[in-house]
C-alpha cells in the first residue's frame, strides 16, 4: 500500500526517505512542490495528489510534511491517519516530532518505520508494543548500553502481538497503583456580531494515565452519561458493555492514552463562559479605525475564567495599531497583520478592556470587512457540560489503585464574528 | 554508542573505516557503523558498496546490529543480487529457528529482497509459515504473498492456495493481512469468500484497526455483488415509490428458482440474513478512533443499508470533521459527494459545516459545497443569511465561491430568486474585481433563465454603468442590456448614447461589447440607433487594437445592407440575436464518479444501478472468467464488476435454440450518401435481417446505389475502412459500372462487435472518393432466436441484477393492441416472439450477432397505457440503448 515515505521541511529539503517496496526516487516529491507552490500557503496543499504513475499522499505536522507515494488503490483516509500515528509515535519517542529530533535519532526512526510498515502495510502500530520492541532513547539507557553493551532492541515478540489485548503488555508492574482521567472539554462556537450564538457544541476527550500492575479490568461509570452524543473509543472499550449499561468497561493500556472523545451537540444548549463587547470601525476616506474590545466573564458556573488569549487577523490594509490594554499585554505582527492579546485571568470585578487607533495605509480604501476575533480560554475543574464520572471500580487485581479525577474546559474554535 | 552523536554521519570518520568497523569483532564497533550507513540510506545517500562488509554480518548474534542489516539488505539486494544470495542460508536457517519473532523476521526479510532467483525459496517458506502453530508467522507469510506476486506473478496459483488457506484462520491476527493478500493478489477470486464471509464478519470487530479497514472495503464489494440492493426502487425509478420489484431467492434448486422468479418479483424485499449481519457488525465500528475504519463503514452503509438505516453515518462523519484538516479534507470531499445523494442525512448536521475565518481555504470551498448541497425550501433563510457573512470574508477566492453558491441555491430554490439577485446586485458596486466580475458571471447566468421578468434588474443594472469601472462588470452589463435589449427598448439605447460618448476611453474589452451593444441595436430599432452605431464603427475604425478594428469592419459589412455585402446580411439579426441557452448551475460533485475521481475522495460513489446481483446462493460456476487483477488497471479494484466479464454465457449461446428467420416488418432505409454530396450518386442502406452469407457473426447490410448523373460511374468499390479495435467488415464486390439512371443492390456484412460505433469507410468510384459511415440502430445488433415460456424464465432468472433494466412507460392510444405492440418491438429490433401464457404480457428473445449474448425482452401491459419494459441482457449497454429505442418506437 504505502510504497514509500519522504520527510520534508519548510524550506523544500527532504531529509529522510523510506522505502518499502523498491527505491521511488525523490523526484517524484517535485509534483508535491508544485502543488505546494500553488497553494500559496501550508495549509491549502492538498493531501491528495496524483502524478502521472503514484499518488502522493500527504500531512503536514509541526513544520514537516509526511509525503507518502502510494502506487495502488488505497483509501486515502488509511494513509492519512497512519501517517499521523507515524508523527504521533515519534512525538511520543522523542517528545517532540520536530527535524532535529528526527535527524539526531535517525536510526531509532528508520527501526520504528521498519515495524510499522510491512510491504507497506501497517503491522506495528500500538505505541506499547513498539516500546517492547525499540526502547525509547533515554539518557540513563545510552549511558548502560555504552557499557554493557546491550541494545535498544528487543528479542522476544512483544505479548501484544499475540494476545487479544495487544494495546496491553504483559507483566507490568508499578510500586504505586495509579489511574488518573482528565476529562477534557472544548468549546466550538461561532458568535455572530450581536453576540448570539451561530452554532456552538462541546468536544470532549477523556485523557488517561494508567500505571496499574499486571492485568487490571476497569470500571468507569458516569453519573450522566446520556449527554454523550457521539463518542468514539479506544479499542480496548467494550463496546457491548456501553451500548446496554453505559459503563466504560476495559482492561487499559500502559501508560497515557486517549480513552474517549464525545460530543455534545447544539442541541443541548451549550453555555459559553465568556462575552465580548467590540467595536471595530474603519473609516471612509479616513487612514484610521477605531478598536475597541472587552471580554467579559458569562455562565462560568462561579469558576474563574483564566488563559484568556485573543487573536485577530486584522485586514490587509492595516499598517499599525496604537492600543491601550487595561489588563495583559498585546503585539501586533505588521507582516502577519496579526494582533495577539494576552489577558490572562478575568475578574468580574474590572473587565479587560483593550482600545486605541488602528493606522491604515494612507490612500487604500477602507476595508470592508471586520476581522473575526479567536478566543482562547481555560477554565479549570470545569466540565461545560455537566459530565461528571461517578466512579471507577478494578476487578482482576487484588491491590487498591489511587484513583484521580480532573476536568478542565476550554475553547476549542472559538470565534466572534465582528 | 549512543543515538546522538554516533548517527550524525558527516562528523564521523573517514568512510574507509566502516567497512574496517564491521570486520572487527566488537559488537559495538559494528553497531556503530551499521548506524551510520544506516543515516546514510536515510538520507538517499547512496551506500551499496559497503555491500559485501554488511552482508557478512547478516548472521551477527547482535539483535540491533542483525536488524540493522536487514535494513540495509532490503535497500540494496535488488541491486546486488549475487551478493544477496550469500545471505539467503542464514534466513533459511532462520527459519526453523524456535523463536517465533525469529521465524517471523527471517521470512519477511527473505520475502522483502527482491531477487528473483530466489522464488522458488520464498514460496516454499511462505507454504511453510502458513501452517506455523505461532499466528504471528502466519500473519508474516500473508505479508508475504503480495511480495512475492509482484515479484513474479506466475506464482499465482500457488499462492491463492495459500491465501484459500489461510482464510479458514480463525485469529483475528491473521484475517486483516490475508485478506489484503486477497485483494492484491485475487480480488476476482470472490468465491473464496463464501465459505469465510459469516467468520469474517463475527471477527471483524476484533481485528486491528488496518486489517478492519481492508476488510471492511473488501465486505464492501462482496456485498454489493452478492446481495440485493436494498434500495433497488429508488435507483430504477427514482421517484417511484412502488414496492420491490425483486424478491429474495432462497430456493435450493435453480429451476425452482427461476420458476420463481417471476413471482419473487412481486414480493417485498426481504434483506438477506448475511447482508444483515454485515450491517451489523460493522455498526459499532463508526465509533472507532481510526478515521478510516469510520469511513470505510460510512462507504459501506451508504452503499449497502437500506435508506432509512443510512443515516447514522452522519454523526459519525460530523465528529471526523474535528480530526486534522487531511482527514477533514478527505471527509468533505466524501459528504459533498454523499449529499447530493442524501440529502436528508446531513441536514441535522448543517450548522457543523458553517464556515470559520481560520478555515483553510480548500476546507472553506468544500463545506461550502456541503452547504449548497443542503440548501432547501426550509433552510435556505439561514444558510442565505451565513452566506451573507461569508461574503465580507478577506479570503477573495472564497468570495468567489460563496457568490457561485449563492447562484446555484438561487437557480435551485426559486422562492429566493428574487432575494439572491437583489443581494447579488448589490455586490456589484463591490470595490473588488474578483466579487464584482463573479457576481456579474453570476447574475448573468440567473437573468438568462428568466429575462423577461427582470427587466428591472438589468434597467438597474444600466444604471450601473456610471459607476462600475471594472471593466469585466461593464463588459458584461453591455452584453446583458444588448441580449435583452427587447426588455428594455428605452434605456438601450440611452446606454449606446453614453457609451458612445465614452467610447474612447474605454477598456479593450468593453469597447468590443459596445460595439456588439451597437449591432444588436441597429438590428431591433434602427431608427433610434443607427446614427449612434455609425459613430461607435467610424470611431472603431480608427481605434489603435486591431482587433477591435477588425471587428468594426466586420460587424459594418454584416449589418449596413449595401450594394456589396453579401448573402450573411440577411441572417445577421438571427446570428445576432439567436437564443442562447441558460448555462447550468450545479455542484461539480454531481455525476462526476469517475475512477480518479472518487479515489481522490477515497469512497466509491457510483450510483445504485451500478449494483451488481450474481444470487448467491449455490456455488459458482467453475472458473468465472474475471479479469485478472493485472488488466483491471492501476484504480479499479474497487470498482464492482463489471458484468461483462462474468461471461458464463458461451456455453448457453451454443445452447439449444434455432435462429429464426427474421421477422419481416417494414424495413427502414438511411441515407450512406446524399444525392447533393455525392455529385448525382446517391446511397441508401438498410439492415436486412437476414444472415449474412459466409460469417453469422457479422450483421448484413443491404446497399443500393443509384447512379443520378448522365454519366457512367465505374468501379465503384469501399476502400480503407477505418474501424474500431474488433471490428470487421466485408466488403461488396466491385461493381464495374453502373449506366446513368441505373441503381444497383449489394449486401456486405460488417462485423460492429456488438457494439453501435459507426464503421466508417470510403466509397469509392473511379474518380472520386467518398467518406460515409455505417451507424447500427442497437436492434439491429441482435439475431432472433427462439426458445420456449419455460426456457425464456429460466434465462432470465440468471440474468437478473445488473443484467435487468426496467422502465415504466405509457402506450399511446394507437399502441394498445397486441398487433401494434409487436409491430413496434419487432421494427425497432430484430428479435423474435417468445410464447407466454399471460395476457398482456410479450415477450421477446434475441442473441447479439457477434457474441451471441441472449437479449431477453419483456413488455409487461397494465391497466390502461402503463406498461413496464424490462430487458433482460449482459451486455448492459445494449439492454440500456435498447430500452430507450423501444420505448421510442412505442412512444410514436
Amino acid at each position: 500500500m504505502i510504497h514509500s515515505l519522504f520527510l520534508i521541511n519548510c524550506s523544500g529539503d527532504i531529509f529522510l526517505e523510506k522505502h518499502w517496496k523498491s527505491v521511488v526516487s525523490q523526484s517524484v516529491c517535485d509534483y508535491f512542490f508544485e502543488a505546494q507552490e500553488k497553494a500559496v500557503d501550508v495549509e491549502n496543499v492538498p493531501p491528495v495528489i496524483s502524478t502521472p504513475h503514484h499518488y502522493l499522499i500527504s500531512i503536514y505536522r509541526d513544520k514537516i510534511f509526511f509525503v507518502s507515494v502510494i502506487q495502488t488503490e488505497v483509501p486515502p483516509l488509511f494513509v492519512i491517519e497512519f501517517l499521523h500515528r507515524v508523527a504521533d509515535t515519534f512525538q511520543d519517542y522523542f517528545g517532540e516530532c520536530s527535524e532535529t529530533a528526527i535527524k539526531d535519532n535517525v536510526v531509532i526512526v528508520y527501526e520504528l518505520l521498519e515495524e510499522m510498515l510491512d510491504n507497506g502495510f501497517p503491522l506495528a502500530t500500538e505505541s506499547n508494543i513498539l516500546k517492547e520492541l525499540i526502547k525509547p532513547p533515554t539518557i540513563l539507557r545510552s549511558v548502560v548500553n555504552s557499557i554493557t553493551g546491550s541494545s535498544n532492541v528487543g528479542d522476544t515478540l512483544p505479548t501484544g502481538q499475540l494476545s487479544n489485548i495487544p494495546w496491553r503488555r504483559a507483566g507490568v508492574k508499578y510500586t504505586n497503583n495509579e489511574a488518573y482521567f482528565d476529562v477534557i472539554e472544548e468549546i466550538d462556537a461561532i458568535i455572530d456580531k450581536s453576540g448570539s450564538t451561530v452554532f456552538a457544541e462541546i468536544q470532549g476527550v477523556i485523557d488517561s494515565c494508567i500505571k496499574l500492575s499486571g492485568m487490571p479490568d476497569l470500571f468507569l461509570s458516569f453519573m450522566n452519561p446520556r449527554l454523550l452524543d457521539d463518542v468514539s473509543f479506544h479499542p480496548c472499550i467494550r463496546f457491548k458493555r456501553w451500548e446496554s449499561e453505559r459503563v466504560l468497561s476495559f482492561i487499559p493500556p500502559d501508560g497515557n492514552f486517549r480513552l474517549i472523545s464525545y460530543r455534545v451537540s447544539s442541541q443541548n444548549l451549550v453555555a459559553i463562559p465568556v462575552y465580548v463587547k467590540h467595536l471595530i470601525s474603519f473609516k471612509e476616506n479616513s487612514s484610521s479605525g477605531r478598536f475597541d474590545v472587552t471580554i467579559g466573564p458569562k455562565q462560568n458556573m462561579g469558576k474563574t475564567v483564566e488563559g484568556v488569549v485573543m487573536t485577530v487577523h486584522m485586514p490587509k490594509a492595516v499598517l499599525n495599531m496604537n492600543l491601550t490594554a487595561t489588563q495583559g499585554s498585546y503585539t501586533f505582527d505588521p507582516v502577519t497583520k496579526v494582533l495577539t492579546w494576552d489577558v490572562g485571568k478575568i475578574t468580574p470585578q474590572k473587565l479587560p478592556n483593550l482600545k486605541g487607533i488602528v493606522n491604515l495605509q494612507s490612500g487604500a480604501p477602507k476595508p470592508e470587512e471586520n476581522p473575526s476575533l479567536n478566543i482562547q480560554f481555560k477554565i479549570q475543574q470545569l466540565a461545560i457540560s455537566g459530565l461528571k464520572v461517578n466512579r471507577l471500580d478494578m476487578y482482576g487485581e487484588k491491590y487498591k489503585p489511587f484513583k484521580g479525577v480532573k476536568y478542565i474546559t476550554k475553547a476549542g474554535k472559538f470565534q466572534v464574528r465582528t | 554508542a549512543t543515538g546522538t552523536t554516533a548517527v550524525r554521519p558527516p562528523q564521523g570518520p573517514p568512510r574507509g573505516s566502516d567497512s574496517e568497523m564491521l570486520d572487527s569483532n566488537k559488537d559495538s564497533l559494528k553497531l556503530e557503523a551499521m548506524k551510520r550507513i544506516v543515516a546514510m540510506i536515510a538520507r538517499g545517500k547512496n551506500a551499496s558498496d559497503l555491500f559485501p562488509a554488511v552482508v557478512k554480518n547478516v548472521a551477527c548474534k547482535n539483535i540491533e546490529v542483525k536488524k540493522l542489516v536487514y535494513v540495509y539488505l532490503v535497500r540494496y539486494a535488488e541491486e546486488q543480487q549475487d551478493l544477496a544470495l550469500l545471505s539467503i542460508s542464514t534466513f533459511q536457517r532462520g527459519l526453523k529457528d524456535p523463536n517465533q519473532l525469529i521465524r517471523a523476521s527471517a521470512l519477511r526479510v527473505l520475502s522483502s529482497i527482491r531477487v528473483p532467483i530466489i522464488v522458488p525459496i520464498m514460496m516454499l517458506a511462505i507454504k511453510e509459515a502458513a501452517s506455523d502453530m505461532s499466528p504471528y508467522v502466519r500473519k508474516t507469510a500473508a505479508h508475504a504473498i503480495p511480495k512475492l506476486y509482484s515479484l513474479d506473478s506466475d506464482q499465482k496459483d500457488q499462492l491463492i492456495e495459500v491465501i484459500e488457506k489461510l482464510l479458514a484462520d480463525k485469529t483475528t491476527l491473521v484475517a486483516g493481512s490475508v485478506v489484503m493478500a486477497f485483494e492484491e493478489v485475487c480480488p476476482e477470486r470472490i468465491d473464496l469468500i463464501h465459505k469465510n464471509y459469516r467468520k469474517l464478519c463475527n471477527l471483524l470487530i476484533d481485528v486491528e484497526e488496518w486489517g478492519q479497514v481492508v476488510i471492511i472495503n473488501m465486505l464492501t464489494r462482496y456485498a454489493r455483488t452478492q446481495f440485493l440492493s436494498p434500495n433497488q426502487n429508488e435507483s430504477l425509478l427514482e421517484e417511484s415509490a412502488e414496492k420491490a420489484f425483486y424478491g429474495s431467492e432462497e430456493e435450493d434448486t435453480k429451476d425452482a428458482k427461476a420458476e420463481a422468479a417471476s413471482l419473487a418479483k412481486r414480493k417485498p424485499y426481504v434483506m438477506d440474513p448475511d447482508h444483515r449481519l454485515l450491517l451489523r457488525n460493522t455498526k459499532p465500528l463508526l465509533q472507532s478512533r481510526n478515521a478510516a475504519v469510520v469511513m470505510a463503514v460510512a462507504q459501506l452503509y451508504f452503499h449497502l443499508a437500506p435508506k432509512a438505516e443510512v443515516g447514522v453515518i452522519a454523526k459519525a462523519l460530523v465528529r471526523l470533521l474535528r480530526s486534522h484538516s487531511e482527514v477533514q479534507y478527505v471527509v468533505l470531499q466524501n459528504v459533498a459527494t454523499m449529499s447530493i445523494k442524501r440529502r436528508g442525512m446531513f441536514e441535522p448536521y448543517l450548522k457543523s459545516f458553517y464556515i470559520r475565518s481560520t478555515d483553510p481555504t480548500q476546507i472553506k470551498i468544500l463545506k461550502l459545497e456541503v452547504l449548497t448541497n443542503l440548501a432547501n425550501e426550509t433552510n435556505i433563510s439561514t444558510i442565505l443569511r451565513e452566506f451573507q457573512t461569508y461574503i465580507r470574508s478577506m479570503d477573495k477566492d472564497f468570495v468567489a465561491a460563496t457568490i457561485q453558491a449563492i447562484g446555484r441555491c438561487a437557480t435551485n430554490i426559486g422562492k429566493v430568486r428574487d432575494t439572491c439577485l437583489n443581494g447579488l446586485v448589490q455586490l456589484l458596486s463591490n470595490r473588488d474585481e474578483l466579487v464584482v466580475a463573479e457576481s456579474v458571471v453570476v447574475i448573468k447566468k440567473l437573468l438568462q433563465m428568466q429575462p423577461a421578468q427582470h427587466s428591472e434588474i438589468i434597467k438597474h443594472m444600466a444604471k450601473l454603468t456610471d459607476n462600475i469601472q471594472v471593466p469585466m462588470a461593464r463588459a458584461s452589463i453591455l452584453w446583458l442590456i444588448g441580449e435583452y435589449c427587447e426588455h428594455v427598448p428605452k434605456i438601450a439605447p440611452d446606454v449606446l448614447r453614453k457609451m458612445a460618448k465614452s467610447f474612447t476611453n474605454e477598456e479593450d474589452i468593453v469597447k468590443l461589447q459596445v460595439i456588439n451593444l451597437a449591432a444588436k441595436l441597429y438590428l431591433t430599432n434602427s431608427k433610434q440607433s443607427k446614427l449612434l452605431t455609425q459613430y461607435v464603427l467610424n470611431l472603431a475604425k480608427y481605434d489603435q487594437n486591431y482587433d477591435i478594428r477588425d471587428r468594426a469592419r466586420f460587424i459594418r459589412q454584416l449589418i449596413v445592407p449595401t450594394e456589396k455585402s453579401g448573402a450573411l446580411n440577411k441572417y445577421a439579426k438571427k446570428l445576432f440575436l439567436a437564443q442562447k441557452p441558460a448555462p447550468i448551475l450545479e455542484s461539480s460533485f454531481k455525476g462526476t464518479h469517475s475512477a480518479c475521481r472518487i479515489w481522490g475522495h477515497g469512497v466509491v460513489i457510483l450510483s445504485c444501478n451500478h449494483f451488481s446481483f450474481c444470487h448467491r446462493p449455490g456455488p459458482f460456476p467453475a472458473g468465472i472468467p474475471v479479469p485478472s487483477s493485472k488488466c483491471q488497471g492501476l484504480f479499479s479494484t474497487f470498482l464492482p464488476w463489471s458484468p461483462r466479464e462474468w461471461a458464463w454465457w458461451p456455453t448457453l449461446s451454443r445452447g439449444p435454440w434455432q435462429l429464426l428467420s427474421p421477422a419481416f416488418g417494414a424495413v427502414r432505409t438511411y441515407e450512406l450518401l446524399h444525392r447533393m454530396a455525392g455529385e448525382g450518386l446517391s446511397v441508401e442502406y438498410c439492415f436486412s435481417r437476414r444472415p449474412f452469407p459466409g460469417d453469422p457473426h457479422m450483421v448484413a447490410v443491404q446497399i443500393q446505389i443509384s447512379n443520378n448523373t448522365d454519366a457512367e460511374v465505374k468501379s465503384l468499390r469501399v476502400s480503407e475502412p477505418k474501424l474500431l479495435a474488433g471490428m470487421r467488415i466485408q466488403e461488396f464486390p466491385e461493381i464495374e459500372s453502373l449506366a446513368p439512371g441505373d441503381t444497383a443492390s449489394v449486401v456486405m456484412g460488417i462485423d460492429f462487435c456488438d457494439s453501435t460505433q459507426a464503421a466508417n469507410f470510403q466509397l469509392c468510384t473511379h474518380t472520386r472518393h467518398f467518406y460515409v459511415s455505417i451507424q447500427p440502430p442497437v436492434g439491429e445488433l441482435m439475431a432472433p432466436v427462439f426458445m420456449s415460456e419455460n426456457e425464456f424464465r429460466k434465462e432470465q432468472g440468471k440474468l437478473t441484477g445488473m443484467s435487468e433494466i426496467t422502465e415504466k412507460l405509457t402506450l399511446p392510444e394507437k399502441c394498445r393492441s397486441d398487433h401494434a405492440i409487436v409491430q413496434q418491438v419487432t421494427s425497432a429490433a430484430n428479435v423474435g416472439r417468445v410464447p407466454c401464457g399471460a395476457d398482456n404480457e410479450y415477450r421477446f428473445a434475441a442473441k447479439t450477432v457477434t457474441s451471441g449474448s441472449l437479449v431477453l425482452i419483456t413488455l409487461e401491459w397494465r391497466e390502461g397505457a402503463a406498461a413496464q419494459l424490462t430487458v433482460n441482457s449482459e451486455k448492459m449497454v445494449i439492454g440500456t440503448m435498447l430500452v430507450k429505442d423501444i420505448i421510442q418506437a412505442l412512444a410514436q
